[in-house]
């Protein structure tokens, strides 16, 4: 990866609560991430994982409550940490190829020298030689690369990654893993949330259980680091 | 200010998906061809009463279609959840909407224009010396029908019902500009055509209105 462009980063949860409607996805949810650290999110399906990294990407407004990034709050609409943010679905466009999805959201974000730097993320998460092909001709897999070689585009110095190995099949995984570490080790602050003991969780260095909207465990140490991942898949 | 680079940015987007594809452009003006066509093998009206009646069931169709190219508008962006990537991109999500507008905006024109001479011969009415005022009346009514049209897909993208709700909010929302489009098109269909210039002008107020309206709520429409 190339060299990072950014200051490690914490986030503060603070009493975080999200209702829809009549259910109540988050409930008091307060935790902190510190810089460079890599939090796994375990839980049950409607746990509030993903509502929760919705809600660190700044998608959603939670309900009561309030989000920081390190010093600068969430509601600040200078603040400058913008999160990059992956999900299972590829938030890239099948109609475009993939240099056009990584151009275009280059652009928006004004990144600087669009064209090197997706020219660079391209040969980074190897699809140079298939730049000029439509998404939609892609495997899940390649999608995958896109995602986050978008995500990584203005350089974040936090990234949110919600079931990213979803649809991946082993080789897939194992490239997935291994762009995560490169990542961790490049001192990104990383959340993500994943559905049991994986090639993918053993590489978070805090493992965090989510249950009805709730954080039931919090661990940073190996022996209950394991057991806090492989309950929630139980 | 990143607000216009980031709309021209999407618009350039939107532009370049919908002519690659030709999806929507190519169903919505078949889908109006066959309105007009079967109105004329209805009604199988005069030169006088397509002076009467022409303008209504041009609006009517412009209407119906632009209800049925705005379905897709927020929908595309669904599919692989790309709408929260944009969102997570612009510092201002009224570029989003902006760029929508204006593609939206263009297609219907581009439709218009595409129709108006088929529309024109098919119920023999000159428009050669009105076309001007003809573009001014249908650029007022087609942005109109685009700003109200633009804020209820993002609504009706995230409803349940989408397909039925979008055009059971949208067509009596633009009644007003139904109307008033369709007497400003009549004057200018007349045997002495003239232009209606209260009409042009409640068209232009309307836009300013809705088009305000929409650079203040807009941004909540988009939220999850």
């Amino acid at each position: 990866m190339t060299p990072p462009a950014f200051s490690p980063v914490a986030l503060r949860f603070e009493n975080i609560d999200k209702r829809y409607g009549g259910l109540l996805a988050l409930r008091g949810v307060s935790l902190t991430v510190a810089p460079g650290e890599c939090a796994v999110f375990a839980g049950r399906n409607g746990s509030g994982k993903t509502t929760l990294l919705r809600i660190a990407a700044r998608l959603v407004r939670p309900s009561r409550g309030s989000l920081s990034f390190s010093n600068s709050s969430c509601d600040d609409e200078k603040s400058p940490v913008r999160p990059g943010f992956v999900a299972h679905a590829t938030m890239v466009y099948d109609e475009l190829t993939a240099e056009e999805n990584l151009l275009l959201f280059a652009r928006l974000q004004t990144v600087s020298r669009p064209e090197r730097r997706v020219e660079a993320l391209l040969e980074e998460v190897g699809l140079s030689d298939r730049r000029a092909s439509l998404v939609g001709t892609f495997s899940r897999g390649m999608r995958q690369r896109v995602a986050i070689a978008r995500a990584l585009l203005h350089e974040p110095a936090v990234l949110l990654l919600d079931e990213p190995a979803t649809g991946l099949d082993p080789p897939g995984v194992a490239w997935l893993a291994e762009a995560i570490r490169r990542l961790r080790d490049s001192g990104r602050t990383i959340l993500m949330s994943l559905h049991g003991e994986s090639e993918i969780s053993s590489l978070g260095t805090r493992a965090i259980r989510l249950d009805a909207g709730s954080v039931v465990a919090d661990t940073r140490t190996g022996a209950t680091f394991r057991s806090v991942l492989t309950f929630a898949d139980a | 200010m990143s607000l216009f680079p980031n709309a021209l940015v999407l618009l350039g987007k939107e532009l370049r998906t919908e002519f690659r594809s030709r999806e929507l452009l190519t169903t919505t003006v078949v889908f109006i061809l066959i309105v007009m066509f079967m109105f004329s093998i209805t009604f199988q009206p005069t030169s006088d009463e397509s002076r009467q009646i022409g303008p209504g069931l041009l609006w009517l169709a412009f209407l119906f279609a632009a209800s049925l190219m705005l379905q897709h508008c927020f929908l595309r962006e669904q599919h692989n959840d790309t709408l929260s990537a944009l969102r997570l991109s612009v510092s201002d999500p009224f570029a989003i909407l902006l760029a929508k507008l204006a593609a939206n905006t263009l297609f219907l024109l581009l439709t218009e224009l595409f129709l108006l001479p088929i529309f024109a011969l098919m119920y023999n009415v000159s428009v050669v010396r009105v076309v001007h005022w003809l573009a001014l009346a249908f650029f007022l009514g087609s942005l109109g029908i685009s700003i109200v049209g633009t804020a209820l897909s993002a609504i009706s993208a995230q409803a349940r019902m989408r397909e039925l709700l979008l055009p059971v909010l949208m067509l009596p929302l633009l009644t007003p500009i139904l109307i008033v489009s369709t007497e400003v098109t009549k004057a200018l269909f007349d045997r002495a055509p003239y232009v209606r210039w209260q009409g042009i002008g409640f068209l232009a107020v309307f836009d300013v209105v809705f088009l305000t309206a929409l650079w203040l709520f807009g941004e909540y429409l988009l939220e999850e």
